[in-house]
């Protein structure tokens, strides 16, 4: 059964701002927005543990901080084994006296793509084998675009990048993109998801949902990323709401192994409406824009018999 | 300020204090809203990624005579002119204007 969601028209989300402005984000960067979002929900008693990746270099050039609430850089690989260590030593320091037992306490790991898919992944993997009250949020703009836009786990086919290059011989990534939100649901923990930021009370509700329940929880959220995509700045939102409208991306969550489409999509796009706007894309032919299409069919209809009924519909224009 | 004035662990004591850092001048267009054609549907303030725009408890009424509790401003001190909010307005309340010196 469907709990009521907590947060449904724009006047259910706090006016107060956890994230200060000044930060060094780019113009136009959705991470902000999603970052914004996150710490509206959580509120002020949270602890954020920050991988290395753009909103950890970009909020925090010392000696400012763009954070007010309490936040700790570490390094790419261990987000997740820090906020572990936050998370037990808390409970020990509840045990002990020291802090009142009663007192909720968030803990947010808070990581791009290459530190969650590539240089982060045991660590992750260990703290959801562990069961730490953590929730792990991962925006993904699908490349290391911190260092200078090279490949990660997460960059989509085709896609150009600095160490995929579009030439003669290599004509972008050749290959697929992991599906990590799959398999940290095959974790079994109790609350997985992916969300996007152009639909963000179903974004919020899943930050919501990640930080009440009792063990460790992911959301994957979507991020355009201006630089790396290489798309005008303004497009940010419609971007990440093209990615769910044409089907390349699906917001779905897992609660309690009971897997759900939150966002359906009744007429779904072609693909090409969201390669045409990115220059990462530029280099598609028809024939591989349809072949992506083909492949994007194949999903939606995996997905519906997964779901047992029609929740991404067919193709229209 | 020498190492030994640092706190300890290169802390930064001061939530939030990047709002001394105003990155205003980023920009090359600015948004405006049109206070009169906006219909209060925040969807700016919602993606706005810095964030410079603002709820203000400063009642308003529009010239077709709707009243409104509060007005939606932009801070310009910190807007990045990135435009997305312009992309984002849904009653096209928000002008996009070249910045002039």
């Amino acid at each position: 059964m469907m709990a009521k969601p907590f947060f449904r028209t724009v006047y259910d989300v706090p006016r107060e701002e956890y994230l200060a402005p000044g930060h060094g984000l780019c113009a136009g960067c959705t991470a902000g927005t999603i970052v914004k979002l996150l710490l509206k929900v959580a509120g002020p008693n949270t602890i954020v543990v920050n991988a290395t990746g753009c909103v950890e270099v970009s909020t925090t050039p010392f000696p400012y901080t763009s954070w007010k609430v309490p936040w700790i850089h570490v390094a790419f690989e261990n987000a997740a084994a820090v906020a572990s260590g936050i998370e037990s030593a808390l409970k020990a320091l509840k045990a002990k006296g020291v802090l009142d037992p009663s007192k909720k306490i968030n803990i947010i790991a808070l990581a791009g793509d290459g530190g969650t898919y590539d240089i982060g992944f045991q660590a992750l993997s260990g703290m959801l084998e562990r069961g730490h009250k953590v929730m792990y949020v991962l925006y993904d703009n699908e490349a290391y675009m911190n260092t200078g836009i090279q490949r990660s786990g997460g960059t989509p086919v085709y896609a150009w990048t600095t160490t995929t290059p579009v030439g003669k011989i290599l004509k972008g990534k050749i290959q697929q993109k992991k599906p990590i939100a799959e398999i940290v649901a095959a974790h079994r923990i109790p609350y997985v998801a992916t969300a996007n930021p152009g639909y963000f009370a179903d974004m919020m509700n899943k930050f919501k949902k990640g930080l009440e329940v009792d063990g460790p929880s992911f959301v994957h959220v979507i991020q355009p990323c201006t630089t790396g995509w290489k798309f005008d700045p303004r497009y940010g939102i419609v971007l990440a709401r093209l990615a769910t409208e044409t089907g390349l991306w699906i917001n779905w969550e897992q609660e309690e192994g009971q897997f759900r489409v939150t966002v359906t999509v009744p007429r779904r796009k072609h693909v090409r409406h969201y390669f045409e706007l990115q220059g990462r894309f530029s280099h598609l032919t028809p024939e591989e824009i349809e072949a992506i299409q083909k492949e994007v069919d194949l999903e939606a209809d995996r997905i519906n018999k997964l779901v047992g009924r029609t929740v991404i519909g067919p193709l229209v224009e | 300020m020498g190492w030994k004035e640092l706190p300890r662990g290169g802390s930064i004591l001061e939530p939030g204090n990047s709002e001394s850092r105003y990155t205003g001048d980023w920009r090359t267009f600015k948004p405006v809203i049109k206070q009169d054609k906006c219909t209060r549907c925040l969807r700016c303030w919602i993606v706005c990624p810095e964030p410079a725009i603002y709820i203000i408890d400063k009642p308003y009424a529009t010239s077709s005579g709707r009243q409104f509790k509060f007005s939606v401003e932009v801070n310009y001190d910190y807007c990045k002119g990135c435009g997305m909010c312009v992309e984002e307005c849904e009653p096209k309340a928000i002008d996009w204007v070249e910045e002039e010196k």
